[in-house]
């Protein structure tokens, strides 16, 4: 049901900007004052979140230990997965940011043999899908760039010619647009078709996905099937970013004002989201701390300063009489 | 707020980043303005099928001179014209860089028409 709501949910955006752009011709509010104002949302929420977060205090060295830990010389350890030093976490985050390391490590657990034997198996196409559709995000947000720079810079041209490097068809074919595609179908096909994921899966889950599809699909309506004006699309967006916001004389395609409302509510949304896992894995106490627990204090933020140590001698000394009169065993007899 | 000195520059770096349009951006006024010819009302199509499918009336002009040796198009009016970007396409709109690459250039679109075509009927780039 999460699924089918979270569907409605961003069908229903769709046919309000399709609505709302196209027969009712409101394009100054979709064209200019939405995107201003979910960028707007984005950056305050953004902010909001990460200062609510960096106020919260991590009372405990909580690293994931993926590995051998530092301790005997010749004890051969894992500097990557169970890092102790800065630099070794550092490193850590980075192949888990770039790499995914910790979805690499995803099992799956089967009964098996009658249905009793409990059985752990790997499970890499999580890691891999996940990763598709992340480069192809990122690839497709760096390309474009090319409607939202002026003149278009020489590294995104060479990006969108290694996109297109098959030269496959007339516009050429976008390899990333196909890999989204690959990437958030199987993302979302995960969720519905396995039980268990299935089971914890929220509207909040689906919702991103189906948004992220929506804009996806929108995407690749305009570029290869209506060809959308691209020079006027260039003249709104340059507008909007010198803050002297004009409809191009050319009436747009209403495919992109769905396109760029989608894009929208999914800039908006974002703060308030699972989506926040772009800042938060920077903020994970299991990635972004050295497991250094036995070689260096890790003190809590929460400790009272006014209550200091009280270490067992001192405590002797406060109760001696008390504990060699009901018989407790005592270091330091009085 | 924990670990301020470090949380606090990397926000700002990624707000710079972000925002980077904003403040990168060149001329006030972004605008194509294309050379049209002089003694040409018309094109081969009308000015919309020209602007969507241009690219695609050439590649399949492509594939019917190359594979296939065939070099008459015939429009949606009957009109014939020969199928040739350098003769037919260029003999109008003689100045690339006033035409062609105004679009191109300010999406950054780099199609590979003219790794092969030259730009005038009498040769030269």
């Amino acid at each position: 049901m999460a699924a089918f709501y979270s569907f409605m949910a961003v069908l229903a955006l769709v046919f309000i900007a399709a609505i709302g752009a196209g027969s009712a011709g409101m394009y100054t509010l979709f064209g200019v004052a939405i995107p201003y104002v979910a960028l707007l949302v984005f950056l305050a929420g953004f902010i909001y979140r990460i200062v609510y977060w960096a106020k919260s205090p991590v009372p405990f060295s909580i690293a994931t230990t993926g590995g051998q830990q530092k301790s005997l010389p010749w004890i051969k350890n894992s500097p990557w997965d169970n890092p102790y030093t800065v630099t070794g976490t550092v490193i850590r985050m980075i192949l888990e940011v770039v790499t995914f390391r910790s979805l690499f490590r995803n099992t799956k657990i089967d009964l098996r043999v009658d249905n009793v034997k409990v059985v752990y198996g790997s499970a890499k196409f999580l890691w891999l899908f996940a990763l598709i559709f992340h480069m192809a995000f990122f690839t497709i947000l760096i390309r474009h760039m090319r409607l939202f720079l002026d003149p278009v810079p020489a590294c995104i041209q060479k990006i969108e010619f290694l996109d297109s490097i098959l030269q496959v068809g007339i516009p050429t074919l976008y390899q990333t647009d196909l890999l989204i595609l690959v990437g958030l179908t199987f993302l979302l096909l995960r969720r519905i078709v396995d039980v268990k994921v299935n089971y914890i899966s929220l509207a909040q889950d689906y919702f991103p996905l189906f948004l992220l599809l929506g804009i996806a699909i929108s995407g690749i309506y305009m570029r290869y099937f209506i060809k959308a004006d691209v020079i006027s699309i260039k003249e709104l967006t340059m507008g909007l970013l010198s803050f002297k916001p004009a409809l191009p004389e050319k009436a747009l395609e209403t495919t992109f004002f769905v396109h760029l409302f989608l894009v929208s509510c999914l800039l908006a949304y974002f703060p308030f989201s699972k989506l926040m896992h772009l800042a938060g894995v920077f903020l994970s106490p299991t990635r972004n701390l050295p497991n250094n627990t036995r070689r260096q204090h890790y003190t809590n933020p929460w400790n009272d300063p006014a209550i200091k140590p009280h270490s067992y001698a001192a405590y002797e000394d406060d109760f001696r009489e008390k504990m060699i009169e009901a018989g407790l065993p005592v270091e330091k007899e009085a | 707020m924990y670990h301020a000195k470090y949380i606090i520059p990397a926000l700002l770096v990624f707000l710079a980043v972000v925002t980077f349009p904003f403040w990168a951006k060149g001329k006030a006024v972004y605008r194509v303005e294309l050379k049209l010819p002089a003694n040409q009302t018309e094109c081969i199509e009308d000015t919309e099928t020209m602007r969507t499918s241009h690219m695609q009336i050439l590649d399949h002009w492509r594939d019917k001179v190359v594979r296939e040796g065939e070099r008459v198009y015939t429009n949606a009016k009957g009109v014939k014209y020969s199928m040739s970007l350098t003769n037919t396409c260029m003999s109008c709109h003689s100045d690339k860089e006033k035409f062609c690459d105004k679009c191109h250039n300010s999406v950054g679109v780099a199609p590979y028409c003219w790794n092969c075509h030259l730009t005038t009927p009498k040769g030269g780039k």
